[in-house]
Order: structure tokens, then sequence, then C-alpha cells
């Protein structure tokens, strides 16, 4: 047991905050501000600005495998670089690329596909976003029935994707397609890589309750892809998927990004103040503040087991559900506990509010962070899935 | 020991869901959101020839002479509909100020246009750093040659830009946080001296901040004894925080029967989600807390009717243990709503969004759950 920086460690930590000291600069931090994201050509373009930065300095797929461009760091170098990120207040690169489907494609892929892709996923000149759930098809992902039939040796793809995180800026996207109707729902699935470019898609937005556009419906009607980009084989398509989605549960403990938002949290109750008194003074306030604080202490370590577990023994598996159950409860916990600290104030909207001086940006984070917020215990497989998961393949129930 | 509506109050109940089910549905309620003013004068007319303006006031002042009960059922209703007619801030904030601080001429002049819908009125006493402790107020009043002048600014006063009249709670005399040396005032809200930033809330309804600067009011704009003001807002409280809770577990009801009418349509693995036992344990957590929520507006209302034997620490226990009640059912309620509704209770087009954002501004309104804790805690364990 040992969890000690050696001085290489403490080096390369100086390092990254150098880094993100000097290249994440007012300009995109202010850009990437959450109330930008209403503004989608301003978000997207602020997001491909760092994440452009983050890849001419060789970090921005540390996780890869060194040959196709990764960082090959240690665990621990992982843990202090997301350690940094986090608490430099800098939002973690956009999965869909680096973290869903280039794993899938340097996994699974064929040499042309992985010549074709990778480059242009790690230098952020292709936005990619899932194809997965359908209307009919969220938790029971496999019952989905989009399909993808062979016609003059091109697929013809016909369905509806739903829930389809930043549809809008993308470039590709990438599908599970069911190529057989004929077995078992698994394993007529098929993995298929299709530009969002090609005649016969269209998307439509879906207004989520925080007010903003995150999400849409991608509808395909005779969309012509050719079999080139089709991933592995035919109808095994769910065994690439599989392996995804534990990747993109791993990734949902977050406890970087909510070691900062508790730390804003609690720099915000010093200003709130009830009757004189700041709130981080008030008894009860601080027990809400500690249950959470101390949850999210518990899955730090939690996180670094689990990776420990993982540089030992390859893929990540069923314990990933535990890192998305519990990292995502305690991110609501702190929208939660952000929300009830601007009281009245997270119940107006703020571009009006903030006019008269009533300053209020964090307000409307704290509203539209708990509203979206409310989306992550329901994507990437809903928490009530996750527990399934672990009952099944880790209590053997 | 009897929980039954009387036969008025049926009929008022069955008057509003009639209403909301006809004229009231949620597409009707999308359009007032997204007008300029965020309310519908039509409906507010037809509230006022349907009775629903008159029912606190007394006969005195041509109106209906209804309690709490009758409050309770009209925003048991309304919630049902989430309707964003300022019900709360002008019948029941503004008017029960009126009320209590007459008669007098203002009220025998301004009453009478309430319940006829003429006069919409707003009660501006929240500032920016005062959060939930109402006496925590910088506002001045202070005499000028032709009666008062104000100054001050005012946040999240709930249907201020509509309003024609405002009840301005600023202080006479004390220091900052003090409970006396607050008056009310009455003042027209074109008076010169006063600009309003209007926005809109979360939960749909209008809001606006309000700047007083040096606005001249007359001697007889003061409501009541000067410096005696918190005395008229403890009075209208058990009401107010009555009729909003009253509203909320209309929304709960609303709530959880969309959720298990959900799970039934719903199918997922070639079943509907209904059945599976995960999800019905966490309806039934989602019913109870309803159920607990109702009983306690209840217990609420029994504590404070007429001839009640509670004594006052009693009857406040029972207000704040409603308001933490309905806080936790709410938080419950809500979440689990959206959750097992999964990406569709996500959608701005679905109304389980609008119904959740509502059931959160009440839980603000006159104090959180934790900050109705804290005053029981302290009523309860440390007066003994």
């Amino acid at each position: 047991m040992d969890v000690t920086f050696t001085k290489e460690d403490l080096a390369f930590r100086d390092e990254v905050r150098e880094f993100f000291a000097t290249e994440y600069d007012s300009s995109v931090a202010g850009s990437l501000n959450l109330a930008t994201i209403s503004d989608g050509a301003c978000y997207k373009d602020a997001i491909v600005k760092w994440q452009k930065k983050l890849h001419a300095k060789g970090w921005i797929a540390p996780g890869w495998p060194v040959e196709y461009g990764g960082a090959g760091w240690s665990i621990t170098q992982k843990f202090i670089f997301e350690t940094e990120r986090g608490a430099a207040g800098i939002p973690a690169v956009i999965p869909f690329g680096i973290s869903m489907v280039a794993p899938v494609i340097y996994t699974f892929g064929n040499e042309q596909q992985k010549k074709k892709f990778l480059p242009r996923i790690l230098s952020s000149d292709d936005w990619w976003c899932q194809g997965y759930s359908e209307p009919g098809a969220g938790s029971d992902l496999a019952a989905l029935t989009t399909s993808a039939d062979l016609v003059d040796g091109e697929y013809l793809v016909n369905g509806h994707k739903i829930w389809t995180s930043y549809a809008q800026y993308a470039d590709w996207i990438f599908c599970l397609v069911r190529t057989s109707k004929e077995t078992r729902k698994q394993q007529g699935i098929s993995f298929l890589l299709i530009n969002m470019k090609t005649p016969g898609i269209s998307i439509k937005p879906i207004v989520t309750i925080d007010g903003r556009h995150h999400l849409n419906e991608v509808m395909f009607e005779d969309v012509r892809v050719p079999t080139e980009n089709l991933i592995g084989e035919q109808d095994k398509g769910w065994t690439y998927a599989k392996a995804l989605l534990a990747h993109e549960r791993t990734g949902m403990a977050e406890v970087a990004d909510s070691k900062r938002a508790f730390s804003e949290l609690k720099e915000r109750a010093k200003y709130e103040v009830n009757g004189g008194r700041a709130m981080i003074d008030d008894p009860l306030f601080q027990m809400r503040m500690s249950d959470v604080e101390t949850e999210l202490m518990a899955l730090e370590y939690t996180e670094l087991r689990v990776l420990a577990a993982m540089a030992e023994g390859g893929t990540p598996g069923p314990e990933s559900s535990l890192l998305k159950i519990k990292g995502t409860e305690i991110t609501q916990a702190i929208q939660e506990l952000q929300l009830q600290l601007v009281a009245y104030y997270g119940g107006g909207i703020p571009s009006n509010v903030q006019k008269d001086g009533y300053g209020h940006a964090f307000a409307e984070e704290a509203r539209c962070g708990y509203l979206f917020g409310r989306a992550a215990t329901i994507y990437g497989g809903s928490n009530e899935v996750q527990r399934n998961v672990i009952a099944k393949m880790v209590l053997g129930v | 020991m009897n929980f039954q509506l009387s036969d008025e109050q049926a009929m008022l109940r069955d008057s509003v869901a009639r209403y909301i089910k006809d004229q009231y549905n949620f597409d009707t309620r999308k359009k007032i959101i997204s007008s300029e003013k965020g309310m519908s004068t039509e409906s507010w007319a037809m509230f006022s020839d349907l009775g629903w303006l008159s029912i606190p006031f007394s006969e005195h002042y041509g109106g209906y002479g209804g309690g709490n009960e009758d409050i309770a059922v009209i925003m048991e209703e309304l919630g049902k509909g989430i309707v964003v007619e300022p019900f709360v801030p002008t019948i029941m904030l503004f008017g029960g100020l009126l009320s209590h601080c007459g008669p007098n001429k203002i009220s025998a002049d301004l009453i009478p246009k309430i319940i006829e819908g003429r006069c919409l009125g707003a009660f501006a006493y929240l500032e920016r750093q005062s959060r939930f402790e109402i006496t925590d107020i910088k506002t001045t009043a202070t005499h000028s040659k032709k009666g008062w002048c104000i100054n001050g600014s005012k946040s999240v006063v709930l249907n201020g830009s509509n309003a024609t009249h405002i009840i301005v709670a600023a202080r006479t005399s004390g220091g900052q946080y003090d409970s006396s040396g607050i008056s009310l005032f009455m003042v027209d809200a074109d008076t010169q001296g006063i600009s309003i930033l209007p926005y809109g809330m979360m939960d749909g309804h209008k809001a606006a901040n309000i700047n007083f600067d040096g606005v001249i009011i007359p001697a007889d704009a003061l409501l009541g004894k000067l410096d005696g003001g918190m005395k008229f807002v403890e009075k209208i409280m058990p009401q107010v925080l009555i009729g909003l809770c009253a509203e909320a577990i209309g929304i709960m009801a609303v709530l959880n029967e969309a959720t298990i009418a959900y799970t039934k349509t719903r199918h997922q693995f070639g079943v509907p989600i209904s059945s599976f036992q995960a999800l019905q344990h966490r309806m039934v957590d989602t019913f109870m807390a309803a159920e607990q929520a109702r009983s306690m507006v209840y217990r609420a209302l029994c504590a404070f009717s007429e001839g009640s034997l509670e004594v006052e620490n009693e009857r406040m226990r029972s207000l704040h243990a409603m308001k933490i009640t309905v806080a936790k059912s709410s938080k419950l309620i809500g979440e689990e709503a959206i959750q097992i509704h999964g990406g569709m209770g996500m959608t701005d087009e679905l109304n389980i969004g609008h119904y959740v954002k509502r059931l959160m501004t009440i839980n603000l309104m006159f104090g959180d759950g934790d900050y109705h804790q804290r005053r029981f805690n302290q009523i309860s364990y440390e007066a003994a």
C-alpha cells in the first residue's frame, strides 16, 4: 500500500500545473463557461480550441496505447493529471471520440480504419456522437431496431436514434445497428461508423428541463454506408459495444470534477448569508456538506483501487458500475447543495438578473447544473441497470 | 374526527378542477408562459368571475369569508394545473396583508378591486442578502415633507412586473436584522423612482427585482402601525405556508399518478417496467411520501383552525413540520418522477419537469426544508 509521489511524480505534477496555468487562459476558459453552452457554435469552437492545445502537447488521449498516440503514463501520472485538471476547473475532454469510439477502433478495427479515424480524433478535427439509444431501446439496449441491410455492396440504414448528445456538432456517429433478425437479439447487432453528412440523416433537437439544447433525435432514412465502415465482424457489434460501455462508466466517477465543484460550493458558502451568518458557519449546512464530502473522499480511493486493478489486469470489469453509481450520485448531491445555497436566486433567469448587479452566474450554474444533472443517473446505462450488473456479475445473485 | 370537505368546499374543488381540465391544459400554459406578461389576463378575469379571488376576504369587502381550508382546497387544484397566474402574490401575500392591517381607507379601496380582478399585487420584502430571514432588511423609509421616502433594492418580488400595487417592507428604525422597526407601505407601481427588472422563474412564474430610488409616497401610505410591519407578516404566514404546501400536494399527486401510468405503458425487456420490483418499491415510497405530506397539511390546518386548543408553540411546530415534510417529499417525488421517466423525464416537452420545477420553487419560498428544521429544533429542543 503506497500512495506517495516520487520525485518524478512531483516534477510531472509541476509540469501539468504549469501547462494548465499558461495554456488554459481566460479566452478559453471564458468561452467554455457553462453559460455559453446555449451558443452552440461558440461552445464547440472553444472546446476544439482547447483540445487542440492538449493534442499539441501530446496529452489529449493519455489512456490510449502509445503506438496510437497515448501518453504512456503510469496510473499515478493519470491520477495527477486528472486531479490537476479538476482543480484548475478545466472541463474533461469530450468523451465520444477520444474515450468511447477510439478504443473500439484501435481494439477491434482494421488498419485502414485506424489510419483513417484515429488521427482526426486525436486532433479534434472530427467531432463524434453516439448512436445507441432508441425510443424503444433504452435500458434494454439490445432491443434496438435501427436496421442496416446489405444492398448492392452497401449498408442501407433506416431507423431512429434518440438522446444523442451534441449530434448537432458531429461529423461522425458510431451506431449500433441491426444486421440480422434471426438470432438472439444481442447477436444480430453490428457496430457501424456513419458520416453525419450522408444524405438521409436528419437531426431534431431535444430541449431539456434546464432549457438548453444538449440532446437530439437522429433519424436515418435510406442512408447508404460503405461496408468499410463496419467495425470488426458483422453481427458481433454487441461485444464491442459492451467493452466500450465499461470504459464509459469508468469515466463517470468524475472525482476530479466533483472535488472542484465541492471546493466552489465551500467557497460560495462563505458569501451566502442567512440572518447575517455565513452558511458555511451553519451547523446544519455543515452536516449537509460533510455528508457529501466524506462520500467523495471514499470514492476517490474506490476509483484508485479500480484503476490500480485495471493497471494490473487490463479492461475494467463490472466494478465500473460502482464508479458510475456513486460518481453520479455524488455529483447530484453536490448540485443539490449548490442549488440549496443560492436559495431564491436559483429560481430566476439570470441573464436578466445579472444586469442590475445581482451577479448570479453561480445561481444559473447551480440551477442548470442541478436540472441537467438529473440525467446523470439515467444516461450511460441507468443506475438501475448498473445495480442489476453488480447484483448479477459481482454478487452472483 | 372528520377530514371530509364540506359541500361548498367540494364544489370549489370541482369548479377549479373543471376549469383546469377544460381551459388550462399544458399547451395553454406553455403559451401563457412564453407571452410577455407571463400570465393570462383572460384567465385572471375568469378566476374573478368564478369567485376564486374573493375566497379569503371578509364579507365586509364583498369577499367570501373563507378560511385556511378553502385556500388549501383551491391551491391543491391550482397545483394540479401548475397555474402560473399570481394567486399567491396577489391574493395571499398582498391581499392577506391588506386584510390584516385593515380595515382602513386603503383596504376599503383595494380589496374590492382585487376581488374584481382589477388590482394585481406584489409584496416586496426579500433583499439580495436576506435569504430566508424576512427581517433582514436594509431598504429604508424616512420621513419627508410630503410623506415617506423609500430607498433600497428588493429581489425576487413575485408578480413584481405585473403588479399595479406593491407593498414594500422597509426599515423605519432599528438595525438590519431587527424584527421590530419594519414598516409596510403601499406603493403604486408607476410611482416615480421605481425601476422594475422582470424575469421568468424556472417554474414559469414571473418575478422582478425592484429598485426604489428616492420614491416619495404620501404619509397615509403606511399600513398599520409604524415599526409594526412584522406582526402582519407573521399573521399571514400560516395561511401562506399552508396554501403553498397544499399546492405542493396537488403537484405530488399528478407526478405520482403520471409516473405509475408511464411505467405501465413503457416496455423494456419485453415487459412493462411497472413489473420490476425495484421500481415498484420506489413508487410505493413516493406514494407514502405524498400521503405523509398530505397528513402534515391537514395537521397544520387543524392546528390553525379556530377551535384549535393547541398552544402557540405547538401550532408553530406543526407549521414547520409541514414545510419540512413537504420539502422532503417534494424532493423524493420530483427526483423519482424524472428518474423513472428516464430520458423522457428530462425533456422540456413533457410536463413532468415543469411540475418538478414548481415543487422546487415552492420549497424555496419562505424558507426551505433546512430553514424550517432549524426553527423546529429551536422551538422543540433548545427551549426545553
